[in-house]
C-alpha cells in the first residue's frame, strides 16, 4: 500500500503551498454577506460616507434592491444621491473633476477616487484588506489631508469616518504589537479623541461597510454556496450509483 | 452504391452503417477495443482531461456570446455583463476559469502516469509526441485566455510573455510588435488573441486529441505493469488480460467523472479563486498600462517554467532554457533505454531519479509564484539542473540500472 501511495506523496507533499504575500498585516474582518441587516447598514454607511467620491460602476440600483431585501422606493430614496434611474449603474455623487464642467474629486485629492465595485476582491487579503484599511487611519500633519493610513501609506483619501471612530495616533514602530498568542502583529494606535461611536461600535461599522463591499464585489456569492450544496448532493448520489454499476459490471473480471 | 456494404444491423443504424462504417468505428474504439484489465487510479486522468476539454468548449461558446474583445469593453463585459447581468453568467465564468486549472491538473497527472509506467516507450512514441503537442497547444490556449478579461495580470502577463520573443536576436523587437499589433498589449492584441483562443487553438486541440486517441487505439494501451497484453491471446484473438473498453471502462470512468465533478463543483461553488491560485486578486483590477504591479506572476500551471526563466540571469538564455525544458519532453521515448516500462520493475536509480525530478518540478512551481529572494533563486537553479539532468542522463542511468523480471501476465491488486 505504502508503495502504491509513494508516487502520490511526491506529487502532493511539496504541492502548491499558498504564498504568504509581503503585504501589510491584516485584521480579520469577520464580514458576513449572508447577514442581510449588516449589508443594509453597510450600504447606508457606504452611500453616506463613501459614495460621494467612489462609484460602483458594476452595480445597478435594481440589483441592490433585490439582493439587500429593500424595495426599489427605499433604494431610490435612501441610497441614490446621483439622480440615477433604478436600472442604472452607480456613479459617484461628486463630479470626477479636472474637466471643463466642474471642480471635483481629482482637483481636491490629486487623484481620481477609484471605483470600488471590485475592491474587496482586488487586493491581497480580499475583504480583510478593506476592513483593516478602514481601521487604520491616523493623524499625520505631514500629509495634505492631515491623515495617513498604515495599510495604504500616503493614500490621498482623508478619514471620512473620523466623526464616528474618533481620532487615532500611530505609536512609534518599536511599540507595535509583536503578534503572538491571540494578538495580531502590526501597528498599534491610540484613540486620542473618541468619536460618536464606541470602539466596538466602530468596528461593527467597518465590518458592515466591508460586508457590503464584499457583497458588491461578487453578488453571485449570495447564491453560489446555496446551489453548490445541492449540486454536490446530487453528484454524491450519481457517483454512488455509478460505483454500484461499476461493481456490478466488473464482477466477472478477476 | 448503398447496399454494397454488408451490415449486420437493421433499421436506422443499418441504413447508416451501409453508408458509413458506424458499427466498425464503435467496435474498433469502444466495444472491441481491448484495454488491459489492471488500470489503476492513474488511468482516470486521460478521460477526465477529455471531460474538462468538453467543459471548456461548451462554457466557452456561451461566454463568447457575452464577452467583448476590446480594450475598452473587455473588463466590463466580464465583470458586469457576465458576472452580474447574464443569468448564470457567473457559473459559466467559474466553470471556465476553474476548468482551465483542472485541465492542467488532469494533464500533468496524465503525463506523470506516462512517466511512472513508461507509456511513451515503443510502440507508443507517437502517442506521446501527439500528447506533447496537445500540452503545447494547451499552454498557448491558457495564456491567450488569461489575457482576455483584461485585468492587471492579463495585461502585464501578456506584456512579460510577449516580450520574451524580444530576446531573440535581430528580429526580436519587430517580432514583439508583430505579435501584439502595437507597441504594447492593446486593443489589437485582445482581438487577435480572442481569435486564436476561440477558433485556432480549440480546433487544433480537438484535432490533436483525435490523433492522440487514434494513435493510441492503433497500438493499444499500456498498463501499470508495462506488460504487452497482445502477446497472450485466446483462440478468438482477444488478449487474455484485455477487457472491452465499453462497457468495462466506460462504466468505471463514469464513476471517475462523478468523483471528479464533486471536486470540480466544490471549487466552483465554494472557493472559485482558490486563494488567488486559480483567479488572482490583481486580475480584479482593470488593466492599467501606467501602473506596474508589485509582483507579476503567471497562473500556477506555468510557474515551474517561469521559475526556470527567472533562475537564469541572462534573458535570452533564460528563454532558451524555458523553451528547452518543454521541448526536451518530446525526446523522452528515445532517451529511455530501459528494457522494462513500468516503475514497478525498474531499479533504484530510476526510482530516485523520478522522485528527484518530481520534487524539483513541484518546487519550481512553488518558487515561480514567489517574489524570488536570492535563496529562492539558488534553489530554483538547483531544481532546474535536476530537471535537465533527469533527461540528459536518462540514456545512461536507465541502461545501467538493474531491473526486476516482468511477469508474463498483468497483476491485479484488488
Amino acid at each position: 500500500m505504502i508503495k502504491r501511495l509513494l508516487p502520490w506523496l511526491f506529487v502532493l507533499v511539496a504541492g502548491p503551498v499558498l504564498a504568504a504575500g509581503a503585504g501589510p498585516v491584516l485584521l480579520q474582518s469577520g464580514a458576513n454577506i449572508s447577514d442581510q441587516a449588516s449589508l443594509q447598514r453597510g450600504a447606508q454607511l457606504y452611500f453616506n460616507y463613501c459614495g460621494s467620491c467612489h462609484s460602483l460602476q458594476y452595480v445597478r440600483y435594481s440589483r441592490l434592491a433585490k439582493d439587500l431585501g429593500l424595495t426599489e422606493k427605499q433604494v431610490m430614496e435612501n441610497l441614490n444621491f446621483t439622480g440615477g434611474k433604478i436600472g442604472d449603474t452607480i456613479k459617484a455623487a461628486m463630479p470626477a473633476g479636472l474637466g471643463p464642467d466642474a471642480v471635483g474629486a481629482e482637483d481636491w485629492f490629486g487623484k481620481a477616487p477609484p471605483d470600488l465595485s471590485l475592491i474587496a476582491r482586488a487586493r491581497l487579503g480580499g475583504a480583510d484588506y478593506t476592513y483593516t484599511y478602514l481601521m487604520s487611519f491616523y493623524v499625520d500633519p505631514t500629509r495634505p489631508s492631515g491623515w495617513n493610513n498604515t495599510v495604504f501609506p500616503n493614500a490621498s483619501m482623508p478619514h471620512v469616518l473620523w466623526e464616528r471612530q474618533g481620532i487615532q495616533t500611530l505609536r512609534p514602530a518599536e511599540e507595535h504589537a509583536e503578534g503572538g498568542e491571540g494578538h495580531a502583529a502590526g501597528p498599534s494606535f491610540d484613540l486620542v479623541k473618541p468619536g460618536s461611536r464606541t470602539p466596538e461600535q466602530y468596528r461593527q461599522d467597518a465590518r458592515d461597510i466591508t460586508a457590503f463591499l464584499k457583497y458588491v464585489g461578487e453578488p453571485a456569492a449570495l447564491d453560489r454556496e446555496k446551489y453548490g450544496i445541492w449540486v454536490i448532493l446530487y453528484l454524491l448520489l450519481f457517483t454512488g450509483v455509478a460505483y454500484l454499476l461499476k461493481h456490478e459490471y466488473w464482477k466477472d473480471v478477476h | 452504391m448503398a447496399g454494397d456494404r454488408t451490415t449486420t444491423v437493421t433499421g436506422v443504424l443499418g441504413w447508416l452503417d451501409q453508408r458509413m462504417p458506424v458499427v466498425d468505428f464503435w467496435n474498433k474504439h469502444l466495444a472491441q477495443y481491448y484495454a488491459p484489465k489492471n488500470f489503476n487510479i492513474w488511468y482516470y486522468f486521460g478521460s477526465l482531461a477529455l471531460v474538462v476539454l468538453v467543459n471548456q468548449i461548451v462554457t466557452g461558446i456561451w461566454l463568447t456570446m457575452h464577452y467583448k474583445p476590446s480594450a475598452v469593453d473587455a473588463f466590463a463585459s466580464v465583470e458586469l455583463t457576465i458576472m452580474r447581468d447574464v443569468e448564470w453568467g457567473w457559473l459559466l465564468r467559474y466553470m471556465h476559469s476553474t476548468g482551465a486549472s483542472f485541465f492542467f491538473i488532469m494533464v500533468y497527472l496524465h503525463m506523470f502516469r506516462a512517466l511512472l509506467y513508461g507509456s511513451y516507450q515503443k510502440p507508443r512514441e507517437l502517442v506521446w509526441v501527439l500528447g506533447m503537442l496537445i500540452f503545447l497547444a494547451m499552454m498557448a490556449e491558457g495564456f491567450l485566455g488569461y489575457v482576455l478579461p483584461w485585468g492587471q495580470m492579463s495585461f502585464w502577463g501578456a506584456q512579460v510573455i510577449v516580450s520574451l520573443f524580444g530576446a531573440i536576436p535581430a528580429i526580436g523587437p519587430d517580432l514583439v510588435e508583430w505579435i501584439q499589433g502595437d507597441y504594447l498589449p492593446s486593443d489589437a492584441t485582445i482581438n487577435r488573441f480572442f481569435a486564436l483562443h476561440v477558433v485556432a487553438l480549440p480546433i487544433s486541440l480537438l484535432g490533436l486529441v483525435v490523433l492522440h486517441l487514434g494513435a493510441l487505439h492503433e497500438v493499444g494501451s499500456n498498463n501499470p505493469d508495462g506488460v504487452d497484453i497482445k502477446k497472450k491471446k485466446d483462440a478468438k484473438g482477444v488478449p487474455l488480460d484485455g477487457i472491452p473498453f465499453h462497457p468495462y471502462y466506460t462504466v468505471k470512468d463514469t464513476f471517475g467523472v462523478g468523483v471528479f465533478l464533486m471536486v470540480f463543483a466544490f471549487v466552483i461553488f465554494f472557493e472559485p479563486t482558490v486563494g488567488d491560485l486559480f483567479l488572482e486578486y490583481d486580475n480584479f483590477n482593470p488593466a492599467d498600462p501606467m501602473v506596474t504591479p508589485a509582483h507579476i506572476k503567471p497562473v500556477w500551471y506555468y510557474t515551474p517554467y517561469y521559475a526556470m526563466l527567472r533562475a537564469v540571469p541572462d534573458k535570452l538564455l533564460g528563454v532558451v532554457v524555458m523553451g528547452a525544458a518543454v521541448m526536451i519532453l518530446f525526446l523522452l521515448p528515445w532517451l529511455d533505454k530501459s528494457s522494462v516500462r513500468s516503475i514497478r520493475y525498474r531499479g533504484p536509480i530510476t526510482k530516485i531519479a523520478l522522485a528527484l525530478f518530481t520534487v524539483s518540478f513541484v518546487t519550481l512551481g512553488y518558487l515561480g509564484m514567489q517574489a524570488g529572494s536570492e535563496l529562492q533563486k539558488l534553489v530554483a537553479q538547483i531544481c532546474t539542473g535536476i530537471y535537465f539532468l533527469f533527461f540528459i542522463l536518462m540514456p545512461v542511468y536507465t541502461k545501467m540500472d538493474s531491473v526486476k523480471p516482468v511477469p508474463d501476465r498483468v497483476t491485479m491488486h484488488d
